[in-house]
C-alpha cells in the first residue's frame, strides 16, 4: 500500500474515533457547562454503557439487529438513572463544591468498575455488529459499520444541538448556566435541572459506548482511555463550549488516527496530555473558546 | 515541647509495634511507613496549603526511576540511588509546579493530573528501558544501604522507620515555623496573603518542591527496600492514594497520613483476602469521606480533644 492510501485508512479511522470522542466530550462538557463540575467517573458511565449493551444483546433473540437497536435504547436509559441517582445522592449533598465532587467522582469510578468486575467479570467480551458490510475501496476494504457509526454519532449531536438551542428543556438548561440564582427566581427547579444534566451527559457516554462496542471489545476497564480522551477534548475546545468541543474532537481523533498508524498511540496520547497541561496554563479558555 | 514529646511518643509506639508484630505485618508495616512519607509529603501540598494534586505519581516515579535505572543500568549504589531519588521527585515537582501553578482548583487538578499521566505514558512508551509493566528488579549491591541488606526483612523495616522518622520530624518543624503560619494563610484566604506582601507563587512553589522531595525520597525507597520498580507505581491511582491516605487520617494533621496510611493499608489487606474487587473499598471509602467526615480522623480528634495537635 503507498502513503496515499495508507493515509487515507488513518484519516478513516481518526474519523470513527473522533465521532465516538465527540459524543463522549459533549456528555462532558454539558455537564461542566451548566453545573460547573468536572466528572471524572465520566468514563465508568461509557464503561456501564457498554456493559448494559452487551447484557441486552445477548438477551434479545433473533438477528443481531434487534439485540442492537435494543442496546440503543437501554443503555443510555439505565445509565442515565445512575448518573441521576448518583447526582441526588452524592453530588447534591456535596452542594456541588468543585474539589469535593471531583473527589467524590473519583469514588464512584472505582465503585462501577468494580462492580462491573463482579458482574460482569475481568475477561473482554465481543457484542455483535448489527448488520456486516464491507466497502471494497481500490487499496482496502473498509468496514460499513464503521461508517454508520459516524453518521450515527453526526445524527446524535444534531439532536443534542436541537435540544439544547431549540426545546424548552434546553432553554432552562442554558438559563441554569448563566444564573443558577436567578434562574431558581424565574421558578425553575435548579435540582432537577442538575440531575437531568447529569443523567444527559452520562446517557451520552453510553450512547457512544453501544456505538463502540461491536468495533472494540467490552471490558471493565475500558472506560480509562475515553475518560483521558473526553478531558482532552472538553479542555483543547474550551470548557463548556459545545463547538469547541466538536472542533477539537475532530482535531483529536483525526491526528490520534495519523500518529497511531505511523508512530505510536502512546506517543499519540503523550502529545495529547502534555497539549492539554499547556493549553490550561496558557489559554485556559481553549484553543477555540472566547476569551472570558 | 509537648507537641514533640507527644510525636516522639507515638514513634517509640511504632518502634514497639515493629519489634512485635510477626513477620507478615511487620513487613507491611514497612511498606506503610514508606507509604507514610510519600503521604505525609503530599499532605505538606494539599492539606496546609490547599493545593489539590491529580499529579503526585509523577513525582513518586521520578524517584523510584532516578533511583532504580542507574542501580540496574550502571550499578550505582543503594544510598546515591536514594539521593538521586530524593533530588528527582523534587526537581519533577519544581517543573510541574512551575507551569501549574500559574492554574488553580480544578485546573490546577487536571494541569497536574495531565503532567503524571504524560509521565505514566512515557515509561510505557520507553519500556525497553524501563521495563514498563514488567518492570525492573533490584538485586544484589542495588539493596545494601549502609551495610545493611534490604533483603532482610528487619534492616529493611528499621530503614523505613527511620525514614519515616526523619520525614515526620521535618514536617513536623516546616509546619511549625513561620513560613508553616503563610502555608495556612495561603489555604485560607489567599488574596489577603497577598495584600500582606507574601507571594503565592513562591511559597506554594517551594511547598510543591518539598512535598515533590518527599514523594521521590519516598518513591526510591519503594524500589531500594523492596527491590521492584514498575509502572504502576507511576499510575493515576498513586496520585490518587496518598490524598485518600491524607482525607482518612486527616488533610492538614502531621500524623494523620500515617494513621491513613495504615487504617487503608489493613482493610484493604482484609478485603483483598475476601474478594478480587478490593478497590470497590477505595471507591466507598473516598465518596463516604468526602459526604460525612471531610476532616479525617485526626481532625476529628482535634477539634475535640486535643486542639494543639499539629
Amino acid at each position: 500500500m503507498g502513503f496515499g492510501p495508507f493515509l487515507l485508512l488513518a484519516l478513516m479511522e481518526g474519523l470513527v474515533s473522533a465521532a465516538v470522542l465527540a459524543l463522549t466530550a459533549v456528555g462532558l462538557s454539558l455537564v461542566f457547562g451548566v453545573m460547573r463540575v468536572v466528572n471524572v467517573a465520566h468514563g465508568a458511565f461509557f464503561m456501564m454503557g457498554a456493559v448494559v449493551a452487551w447484557f441486552v444483546a445477548g438477551h434479545v433473540p433473533g438477528p443481531p439487529v434487534l439485540g442492537w437497536i435494543a442496546a440503543l435504547l437501554a443503555a443510555p436509559l439505565v445509565v442515565g438513572a445512575l448518573a441521576a441517582l448518583v447526582d441526588v445522592l452524592v453530588l447534591k449533598r456535596l452542594d456541588y463544591e468543585p474539589e469535593a465532587v471531583i473527589v467524590a467522582t473519583i469514588g464512584v469510578l472505582y465503585m462501577l468498575e468494580q462492580t462491573a468486575l463482579l458482574t460482569f467479570g475481568p475477561d473482554a467480551r465481543p457484542v455483535a455488529a448489527p448488520f456486516e458490510l464491507r466497502l471494497q475501496l481500490p487499496w482496502f476494504g473498509y468496514s460499513g459499520y464503521k461508517l454508520f457509526v459516524v453518521l450515527a454519532a453526526a445524527a446524535v449531536l444534531a439532536g443534542v444541538w436541537a435540544l439544547m438551542q431549540r426545546s424548552r428543556f434546553g432553554l432552562i438548561m442554558r438559563a441554569t448556566q448563566v444564573d443558577r440564582t436567578t434562574a431558581r427566581a424565574f421558578g425553575i427547579n435548579v435540582d432537577r435541572v442538575y440531575a437531568g444534566t447529569f443523567a444527559l451527559g452520562a446517557g451520552l457516554a453510553a450512547v457512544a459506548a453501544v456505538l463502540v462496542v461491536p468495533i472494540s471489545q467490552v471490558h471493565y476497564l475500558m472506560g480509562g482511555d475515553p475518560l483521558l480522551l473526553a478531558f482532552i477534548t472538553v479542555i483543547v475546545g474550551g470548557l463548556g463550549s459545545l463547538r469547541g468541543t466538536l472542533m477539537a474532537a475532530l482535531l483529536i481523533g483525526l491526528s490520534d488516527g495519523v500518529i497511531s498508524m505511523f508512530w505510536s498511540p502512546t506517543l499519540s496520547k503523550i502529545i495529547a496530555t502534555l497539549l492539554v497541561a499547556l493549553v490550561l496554563v496558557f489559554r485556559p479558555q481553549g484553543l477555540f473558546g472566547a476569551r472570558a | 515541647m509537648k507537641v514533640w514529646l507527644f510525636h516522639l511518643a507515638v514513634l517509640v509506639v511504632v518502634g514497639v509495634l515493629a519489634l512485635t508484630l510477626p513477620p507478615y505485618h511487620a513487613n507491611n508495616l514497612a511498606r506503610v511507613l514508606v507509604l507514610a512519607v510519600f503521604a505525609t509529603g503530599y499532605n505538606l501540598a494539599f492539606g496546609y496549603t490547599g493545593m489539590l494534586s491529580l499529579g503526585h505519581a509523577l513525582f513518586f516515579a521520578a524517584g523510584m526511576y532516578a533511583a532504580a535505572l542507574p542501580a540496574t543500568l550502571w550499578g550505582v549504589g543503594a544510598l546515591p540511588a536514594l539521593i538521586l531519588g530524593l533530588l528527582a521527585g523534587g526537581l519533577a515537582a519544581l517543573g510541574v509546579g512551575l507551569l501549574a501553578l500559574r492554574t488553580a482548583g480544578v485546573s490546577f487538578m487536571i494541569v497536574t493530573l495531565m503532567f503524571a499521566q504524560a509521565g505514566y505514558l512515557t515509561v510505557i512508551y520507553f519500556n525497553q528501558t524501563t521495563g514498563g509493566d514488567q518492570g525492573l528488579v533490584l538485586q544484589g549491591g542495588a539493596r545494601r544501604l549502609i551495610g545493611l541488606d534490604m533483603a532482610q526483612d528487619g534492616p529493611r523495616l528499621w530503614v523505613a522507620f527511620a525514614l519515616y522518622a526523619a520525614g515526620l520530624a521535618g514536617a513536623l518543624a516546616i509546619v511549625r515555623s513561620r513560613f508553616g503560619r503563610v502555608m495556612l494563610a495561603m489555604r485560607e484566604n489567599e488574596e489577603r496573603s497577598r495584600m500582606l506582601g507574601y507571594d503565592p507563587f513562591r511559597v506554594k512553589l517551594a511547598v510543591l518542591a518539598v512535598s515533590g522531595l518527599y514523594a521521590g525520597v519516598a518513591g526510591a525507597a519503594y524500589a531500594v527496600l523492596f527491590g521492584y520498580a514498575g509502572a504502576s507505581f507511576a499510575g493515576v491511582q498513586y496520585s490518587i492514594l496518598p490524598m485518600l491516605y491524607s482525607l482518612m487520617g486527616g488533610a492538614g494533621t502531621v500524623l494523620g497520613p500515617l494513621v491513613g496510611a495504615a487504617a487503608m493499608f489493613w482493610l484493604i489487606d482484609i478485603a483483598s483476602g475476601l474478594t478480587t474487587a478490593w478497590l470497590m473499598l477505595v471507591g466507598i471509602v473516598l465518596v463516604g469521606l468526602v459526604l460525612f467526615a471531610p476532616k479525617g480522623l485526626l481532625g476529628w480528634i482535634r477539634e475535640r480533644w486535643m486542639p494543639w495537635l499539629p
